[in-house]
């Protein structure tokens, strides 16, 4: 190697003579897969849209009640009733009653015209819940206390479908998260334990993940949901639906962590290690598990979608969360009615997201499986 | 910035030759499903400071669980099954304040995951192993490996005292990461890595298998052990880097007085490594001398059929490679009477079919077990 003489390039091509470290690889072979880096930023868009600003996102706040119950979506004008082209506006809302078909109704009442504009003044809130704001990224400029924009229509009390979607994907997307997190600490310590020992202690912690898995998980579900005292706070509520994901979901990953284990714990370095006088736990954790991690990580994005929809096919049975906590899955559950779907079909629009979110976690996921897999011949 | 002493450990004189290590007698057996193992059957051997003690055999006689069994590490389902492995030790903090008090340590009735053990394992007793491609953790720098060893063994004066030494030192910390670095590039440094201030930060991955072996006894040797356990270390590695290798070995030795229990099936390594050599058949010691005396002067059949299994440089190529015939018998069911009897060229019928040989002496710390030394 050439003797650099600049200190910063010396630091430079150090940089990159020992940037080879196993994230480096990764790195660089992840950014070569389009799709993953695709489902990469996708997914940072949706939980920084969903989870840390969707109160300015959304124009309206989450219990903002209006008269105008069940208003279909509401669209954004471009131009006046002469057909002039003119700064977007929505038309009023006019109340009509079918008195044959005893069926309630909206109508764009043309003679009120409310211009739409971004960064309009609305709801107050708490941005991160620190800084007080009421910029909404959208909203209409009026005086008028009734006016309302529903671009995606009305639920049953009057309230802003689209805003009910942003607030929901908070407790939906965190749940995914937090569950996760709770399922790896689990499954990576049990697995790890199971492994490295052996014996009795994996022949218990594997009886225990198999007799959690040999349970009918709906049934399941309902007992331990229906354990939750009625009376708790619909956030204790929360994190104790979190813990049931994550105490039912840990087993599998265990059971894959527990088999990289058995067999890296026969590598020399296991032995190298222990010979050098580290303890069990220090082998375990600190030697064996960075070898299980590109499983692991894989093996989390990819279920992370499951954790998801476990929350949201929850809360729709009712056994999950229950409003005023708003969900994805709490919002399902008002769009399940024939009723709904033959007469507000714009409450559907939570679906998107939903099938959003977990195909983003799957590119990511797929991305990742190829970044971090060594042996793979592709990329 | 080099506050840290290279070696920190002086010797007094008087103690340069005291016995290390005592094996008694020691019994490993293997319970597997078709029966019992006994992989070292009656071992005896002692391990001085500063000296070299060779283990040479064939493969599965038993060399390398006698090493593991020294750190209580035999691999399941063995089990130390009879005899003692003591230990004179010097503990760390005793022999940082200058102290040489002994104090014997059974190995043998140690927990083997037990605080002691640990402290001993790495600290006091270090091994490398034989395959430097996979005993290093893969997602960990060298410097970082050294950095492990150093912060769980290596002491240092909690206050500087100064150069006269008056007042004793008895608290010690633990390294910080910046002196373990600093360590860390020492010792890379001591075992002839090229710009050891870069490779400390190096990737096993990228490293060389003669430079992840020297890595391998940089760590080893970071902590100053009293005793490095070398199992076939240089097997995997090429000629040129095993001479390099054995050269560093030696000239460590040198510098901190250590013991090294040399174990290969290289002949030639161990002629010029051990001070005395100990020869095992099936799980037996069959022969202990001192390294002269073993190779000029062999006295067991199995030794003597080893010795003339190498091959030689000379006038007399024309003739064929002297092997030893027959098979390793199966470890499950042994030949009665003396275990190599079945391929022994001065089996004596009738005799070493039936009866067991004692260890007995035969010259100047010279045993050997075999009848035809028997009265």
């Amino acid at each position: 190697m050439a003797v650099a003489t600049a200190p910063s390039s010396v630091s430079l091509v150090k940089k990159k003579e020992l940037g080879q470290s196993y994230w480096d690889l990764v790195w660089y072979r992840f950014k070569k897969n389009r799709l993953g880096v695709l489902g990469a930023v996708l997914l940072f868009v949706l939980y920084f849209s969903f989870v840390v600003i969707p109160e300015f996102l959304a124009p309206y706040a989450l219990e903002n009640r209006s008269r105008y119950v069940e208003a279909p979506p509401t669209p954004i004008q471009f131009l006046d009733e002469e057909g002039r082209f003119q700064a977007p506006f929505v038309y009023g809302l006019e109340r009509r009653v079918d008195q044959v078909k005893r069926l309630r109704t909206w109508v764009p009442d043309t003679t009120k015209k409310y211009p739409v504009a971004l960064f309009a003044q609305g709801d107050e809130y708490m941005l991160l819940g620190l800084i007080p704001m009421n910029v909404h990224l959208f909203g209409l400029q009026t005086s008028d206390k009734d006016a309302r924009i529903f671009l995606l229509g009305a639920d049953a009390l009057g309230r802003d479908y689209l805003s009910r979607i942003l607030y929901g994907g908070r407790l939906s997307l965190m749940i995914g998260l937090l569950g996760q997190f709770l399922t790896l600490a689990l499954g990576v310590t049990l697995g790890v334990i199971s492994g490295y020992y052996g014996g009795p202690v994996d022949m218990f912690v594997q009886r225990f993940t198999e007799f959690l898995a040999a349970f009918p998980n709906i049934p399941l579900f309902m007992a331990l949901s229906a354990a939750i005292p009625a009376f708790w706070s619909p956030i204790t509520v929360y994190f104790m639906l979190t813990i049931i994901l994550a105490f039912l979901g840990w087993g599998g990953l265990a059971r894959q962590v527990r088999g990289l284990v058995l067999s890296l714990r026969e590598r020399e370095y296991a032995l190298a290690a222990k010979s050098f006088g580290a303890s069990d736990r220090r082998i375990m954790f600190r030697h064996l598990l960075p070898g299980t991690m590109s499983h692991v990580i894989v093996i989390a994005t990819l279920s992370i979608p499951g954790m998801i929809l476990a929350e949201t096919a929850l809360s729709w049975l009712g056994l999950g969360l229950r409003p005023p906590l708003t969900s994805w899955g709490t919002l399902l559950q008002d769009a399940a009615t024939v009723r709904a779907i033959r007469f507000t079909p714009w409450l559907l629009w939570v679906v998107p997201p939903i099938l959003l979110t977990i195909l983003t976690y799957n590119m990511l996921g797929d991305g990742l499986r190829d970044a971090l897999d060594p042996y793979s011949g592709r990329g | 910035m080099s506050t840290i002493p290279a070696t920190q450990l002086t010797t007094a004189p008087q103690d340069t030759r005291r016995t290390l290590i005592e094996v008694r007698d020691l019994k490993v057996e293997f319970n597997i499903r078709g029966g019992v193992v006994k992989a070292v059957d009656g071992l005896t051997l002692d391990i001085k400071c500063g000296q070299t003690v060779g283990i040479i055999g064939e493969s599965g006689c038993g060399k390398s669980v006698t090493a593991r069994a020294i750190l209580r590490m035999v691999p399941k389902p063995g089990k130390i099954t009879g005899g003692q492995i003591l230990y004179y030790r010097v503990p760390r903090q005793k022999k940082l304040a200058g102290s040489n008090e002994v104090e014997v340590i059974e190995l043998t009735k140690l927990d083997p995951d037990g605080e002691v053990i640990r402290q001993i394992r790495g600290g006091e007793i270090a091994m490398i192993f034989q395959e430097p491609m996979s005993s290093l953790t893969p997602v960990y720098t060298a410097g970082t490996h050294i950095h492990e060893a150093v912060s769980l063994h290596r002491l240092l004066p909690l206050k500087t005292v100064g150069d006269q030494m008056v007042e004793r030192i008895t608290q010690y910390r633990k390294v910080t990461r910046e002196e373990a670095r600093e360590i860390a590039v020492q010792m890379l440094r001591r075992v002839g890595i090229p710009k050891p201030e870069q490779r400390v930060d190096s990737y096993p991955h990228q490293l060389s298998g003669g430079q992840r072996q020297r890595v391998m006894i940089a760590i080893a040797l970071s902590t100053e052990p009293d005793m490095l356990i070398a199992d076939e270390p240089t097997t995997a590695l090429d000629v040129s880097i095993e001479a390099q290798i054995l050269d560093i070995m030696r000239e460590l030795q040198q510098t901190a007085n250590m013991a090294i229990m040399f174990i290969t099936h290289n002949l030639g390594v161990i002629a010029s490594m051990a001070d005395e050599i100990v020869v095992m058949y099936m799980g037996k010691q069959v022969e202990r001398a001192k390294v002269v005396d073993l190779f000029y002067n062999p006295k067991h059949p199995y030794t003597k059929a080893l010795l003339q299994s190498v091959p030689k440089l000379g006038p007399k190529t024309g003739q064929r490679l002297a092997s030893i015939e027959g098979m390793v018998p199966d470890p499950l069911h042994l030949p009665t009477g003396c275990v190599f009897h079945p391929r022994c060229p001065a089996f004596i019928a009738g005799k070493c079919d039936r009866h067991v040989p004692n260890w007995v002496q035969v010259g100047d710390n010279h045993w050997v077990r075999c009848l035809l030394y028997e009265e």
